[in-house]
């Protein structure tokens, strides 16, 4: 273990209009395995020392599970983690002594900054409500084996439902699109047979939900699943062009 | 109509007018070769594609495909520009697998565009087009294809410019050809794969098809079309 010094360059911006700007600050003698949220966190107490306002960015979990934490670091959403790591779970050490750390919001227009790196995602809330659900009777439960699942379907559908709505989708494609997102919370449930029933209509209106918010068209980049924390794939991509493909013949 | 106001719609309208082009190119290609071999078929090819209603009927077709990729093309790149927004990052790391064909295809196309306007002047104005409009005093006469392909590529500047067009078309179609697959949601873990090795073995091929003609008629002209080959048995 080391300690080590580093300059972190981050965004500040007064809401969706303000132009905003970088402002830097030197974070000194940091144990390299503080993770880079607490060093955040560093740097937010000294800068209320000095009589400044604090960096706002958004994180809650911090054990890589609820999507909140969403920072571009050094041109990579969730900076360099290991794979299928969230900016939670970054750690200092993946930083050199004297180092230029640049923290910056997703930007894209379909998140607009609320303020500093924090962005609103509440348009991934609207797509999911869209159709991102089951519709079930209540009442008796049904025997968890009444309804068999292949393991191979069950572990797919497992996959894509570990999607955490973090949107480092968006924020590295070029077209800002969605797909990514979209189509991993079609799959965890088009590959059920309690999503099945629903899967046309979900796709249908997920999607149009999708293109209304202003997401892009998805140009197949790869972008998205080369910094997706879950390491979901274009795969889900594709299972939704065909869902929505087939959901449009069928009309 | 879901394929315009929809974003996966309008995907497939790329794609399959992609694919369309694709496999135009590939019959291009095809028989462009013969011209390395024989004079006689190439030319036989040549007038049976000429000015017949066939022929004018389809190549309306195709230009129909063209227009409809081309104007494509452009909607969804304005709208991606919008969906992307104004804010630039100050600091980009383009990851290990992301193409740069994918993220420059209307690049890629307006070249490739440009490229198609030379050759229509070269090749297609001098032959279907002038025996519809019945030009006289040309180069060549409009159905000897395989003199205005000599004629062509004795400017040694031509060759240049064509390779260029077919590597602009070769990137384009690297990540077309995949793209277009999994567009239309023929793709998956498995697939992804398949379809990548497809299409470069495909485009590679078909491009070197016409990267040769072009190449063997700028350095060596006499040495080709000697044999006296005849099409007509494959095709009737
Ligand atoms: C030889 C002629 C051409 C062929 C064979 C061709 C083929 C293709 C194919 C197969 C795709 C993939 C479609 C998909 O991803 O779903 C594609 C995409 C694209 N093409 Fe072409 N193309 C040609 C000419 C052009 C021209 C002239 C332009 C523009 C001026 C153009 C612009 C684009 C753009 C921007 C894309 C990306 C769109 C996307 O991936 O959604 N192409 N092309
Ligand atoms: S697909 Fe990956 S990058 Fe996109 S929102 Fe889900 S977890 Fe985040
Ligand atoms: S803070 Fe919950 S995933 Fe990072």
């Amino acid at each position: 273990m080391a300690n080590i010094s580093f300059t972190v360059k981050f965004w500040k911006q007064n809401g969706p209009k303000d132009a905003g700007h970088f402002d830097s600050h030197e974070l000194k003698n940091i144990p390299d395995d503080t993770s880079f949220l607490e060093a955040l966190d560093i740097l937010n107490e000294e800068l209320i020392a000095e009589g400044k306002e604090p960096f706002v960015f958004d994180h809650d979990c911090r054990e890589g599970i609820c999507g909140m934490c969403s920072l571009y670091i050094n041109g990579t959403p969730h900076g360099k983690t290991e794979r299928g790591a969230t900016t939670c779970q970054l750690y200092v050490r993946k930083f050199k002594d004297g180092d230029v750390v640049t923290v910056e919001p997703w930007r894209s227009a379909g998140f607009p900054v609320i303020k500093d790196c924090m962005v609103d995602r509440t348009a991934f809330d609207k797509i999911i409500q869209a159709g991102g659900y089951t519709t079930v009777r209540t009442g008796a439960p049904q025997d968890a084996n009444a309804i068999l699942i292949p393991k191979p379907d069950a572990d797919e559908a497992m996959d894509c439902a570990s999607c955490i709505g973090c949107g480092a989708c968006v924020a590295a494609c070029k077209n800002g699109s969605a797909m990514l997102f979209v189509s991993s919370k079609v799959s965890q449930l088009a590959l059920l047979p309690q999503g099945r029933v629903e899967a046309a209509k979900r796709a249908k209106a997920m999607v149009a939900k999708m293109d209304e918010l202003g997401f892009g068209n998805c140009t197949n980049t790869r972008a998205c699943e080369a910094v997706c924390p879950k390491c979901e794939t274009i795969a889900n991509i594709a299972r939704l062009n065909r869902e929505f493909i087939k959901a449009k013949l069928a009309d | 109509m879901w394929l315009c106001n929809s974003s996966i719609g309008r995907k497939v309208i790329m794609s399959v007018t992609g694919a369309a082009l694709i496999l135009f190119l590939t019959f291009h290609g095809c028989m462009n070769v013969v011209a390395l071999f024989s004079e006689s078929a190439y030319n036989q090819i040549c007038k049976l594609l000429g000015s017949n209603w066939y022929a004018i009927v389809a190549t309306m077709g195709l230009a129909a495909l063209m227009a409809l990729h081309v104007v494509y093309a452009f909607i969804l790149t304005f709208q991606n520009r919008k969906a992307r927004g104004n804010n630039k990052y100050a600091v980009t790391s383009k990851p290990a697998i992301v193409e740069w064909a994918s993220q420059n295809m209307l690049v890629l196309g307006i070249i490739v565009a440009l490229g198609l306007v030379l050759h229509l002047h070269d090749f297609w104005a001098n032959m279907m087009w002038a025996e519809i409009i019945g030009a006289e005093g040309l180069q060549c006469p409009p159905t000897d294809g395989f003199g205005w392909i000599k004629f062509t590529f004795s400017n040694p500047v031509f060759v240049v410019l064509y390779l260029i067009w077919i590597a602009a078309i070769w990137m384009h179609l690297t990540h077309g050809f995949w793209s277009a697959m999994q567009t239309l949601g023929w793709s998956g873990h498995i697939w992804f794969n398949r379809w990548k090795c497809i299409g470069y073995v495909w485009s590679s091929v078909v491009m070197a098809m016409f990267a040769i003609v072009a190449i063997a008629f700028t350095f060596c002209p006499d040495c080709l079309g000697k044999c006296d080959g005849n099409v007509l048995p494959f095709i009737f």
